[in-house]
């Protein structure tokens, strides 16, 4: 039911945007966007339609940055075990990853979730669980949940939640590339509804459509961003209602508000973007791994950490290169052995390029 | 990360905290439900182990048709 197949009324959509003869480049900061998009060749047959659509700066795992995954390896090398989502594991970090570390005997466990984590830490009172809170909207609500029902006292986060529309905001500010229109995170939106998008069509007059994860949601989107600057509009609509209210989960919303207070943080490829970070508001700071463990953590505190040598995912998130158009895409860098952790992650441009390289 | 995929709420727990959904292919499991209101027989959103919205299944059954009419509109 909720999986929207149409082929003829596909055609029929693309036929339109075909007819508008148009020239234009639109942004989105989805993974599962840029899966269905490459997955079914729609980035080529847009392209041939006069839009260039590709990936920002939207897969979490791939804007956190190196220092946080050192903060994770320097924690695990202490001792206390260390919880993730599976994909975080293979990033590398200056001199090993958290997989590299767990095959070393570091107690590093994949979750699928926080809740989780949580049981890890009720199961095992004598240790110090960690769980690396990653991810945008969509995920921050879970952790809130989570701290709100009072987990043991052997469990804390390293708190690594960003939050998308400051992103989108830092990135039309620094002017690098062109965007004509913005496709939304249906899942991100799912939570915060449509309203925290608007002052980006009001400011800096960009249209913008929230979409949904079916090719047909994905070219309608392009569709309706298409009409929009047709008509000289800029306004923020929403493809995807089956999943995305205008105000949003505002239950969600409501506990992210209770639990966090937004923080100025850097993101991969990114100077610090203001209040772009979630961080525990202090009345929950027992949970706080940066606090909690601030003696351990003191020995990077003041240190820098770089890039991997010769990778471009900086580049890449900031949108103004394709997975192409890096060295080591394929050669020195493949999922196996990733350099950078746009490679790593299933829901970055190198790792789904990769994956579905054979239907090019 | 963000990636979220549809489900049946088949079963609520006496806690009312968490409901057994199945996603229709042969997977059930057990997800958290306090960011949502729902009920059994609903098919919710679910990501990292917790149903972050309800889905709504007249607005998805609509969603072609509301497509078809704005094709039609622009032919016009």
């Amino acid at each position: 039911m909720f999986s929207l197949k149409d082929k003829k009324l596909a055609e029929e959509i693309v036929s339109n945007i075909k007819k508008a003869n148009v020239n234009l480049k639109f942004m989105h900061v989805c993974g599962t966007h840029q899966d269905t998009l490459v997955k079914n060749g729609l980035d080529s047959l847009l392209k041939k339609c006069g839009i260039e659509i590709g990936q920002g700066p939207g897969c979490p795992v791939c804007v956190t940055t190196q220092k946080e995954i050192e903060e994770m390896l320097v924690l695990a090398r202490s001792g206390k075990v260390v919880t993730s989502f599976g994909d975080m594991l293979s990033v590398p970090g200056e001199k090993s990853s958290l997989r590299s570390m767990k095959e070393e005997g570091c107690d590093i466990r994949t979750v699928y979730g926080i809740e989780d984590a949580v049981n890890i830490a009720k199961e095992n009172p004598d240790k110090e669980i960690v769980f690396m809170a990653v991810g945008f909207e969509t995920t921050a609500p879970s952790t809130a949940a989570v701290i709100l029902n009072k987990p043991p006292k052997n469990f804390s986060i390293l708190c690594c939640h960003r939050t998308i529309p400051e992103a989108l905001k830092a990135i039309i500010e620094m002017g690098e590339i062109k965007i004509d229109g913005l496709i939304e995170p249906g899942h991100v939106s799912t939570i915060i509804g449509t309203k925290p998008y608007e002052f980006l069509s009001k400011d800096y007059k960009v249209p913008q459509v929230v979409a949904g994860f079916e090719p047909i949601d994905i070219l309608m989107g392009c569709w309706m961003l298409v009409k929009q600057i047709k008509s000289g509009e800029a306004s923020v609509q929403n493809e995807y209602t089956r999943a995305v209210h205008t105000e949003g989960n505002v239950k969600a919303n409501r506990i992210i508000d209770e639990v966090f207070e937004p923080t100025d943080i850097k993101w991969r490829g990114f100077p610090v973007i203001k209040s772009s970070g979630l961080k525990l508001k202090s009345k929950y700071q027992e949970y706080d791994a940066r606090i909690k463990f601030e003696n351990i953590l003191s020995e990077i505190k003041d240190r820098e950490f770089h890039e991997p040598k010769g990778c471009r995912c900086g580049e890449l998130l900031r949108g103004l290169i394709t997975p192409f158009e890096c060295p080591l895409f394929g050669k020195i860098c493949t999922p196996q052995n990733p350099v950078g952790p746009c490679m790593v992650s299933i829901e970055g441009s190198c790792n789904i390029e990769y994956r579905y390289a054979d239907r090019r | 990360m963000c990636l979220a995929i549809p489900g049946k709420v088949i079963e609520i727990d006496s806690n009312k905290e968490h409901a057994t959904v199945d996603y229709g292919d042969g997977t059930k499991r057990k997800v958290n439900i306090s960011l949502v209101d729902v009920g059994v027989g609903k098919y919710v959103l679910v990501h990292a182990g917790f149903a972050i919205e309800v889905l709504n299944e007249k607005e998805a059954k609509e969603t072609l048709d509301l497509f078809r009419e704005m094709l039609s509109q622009e032919d016009k």
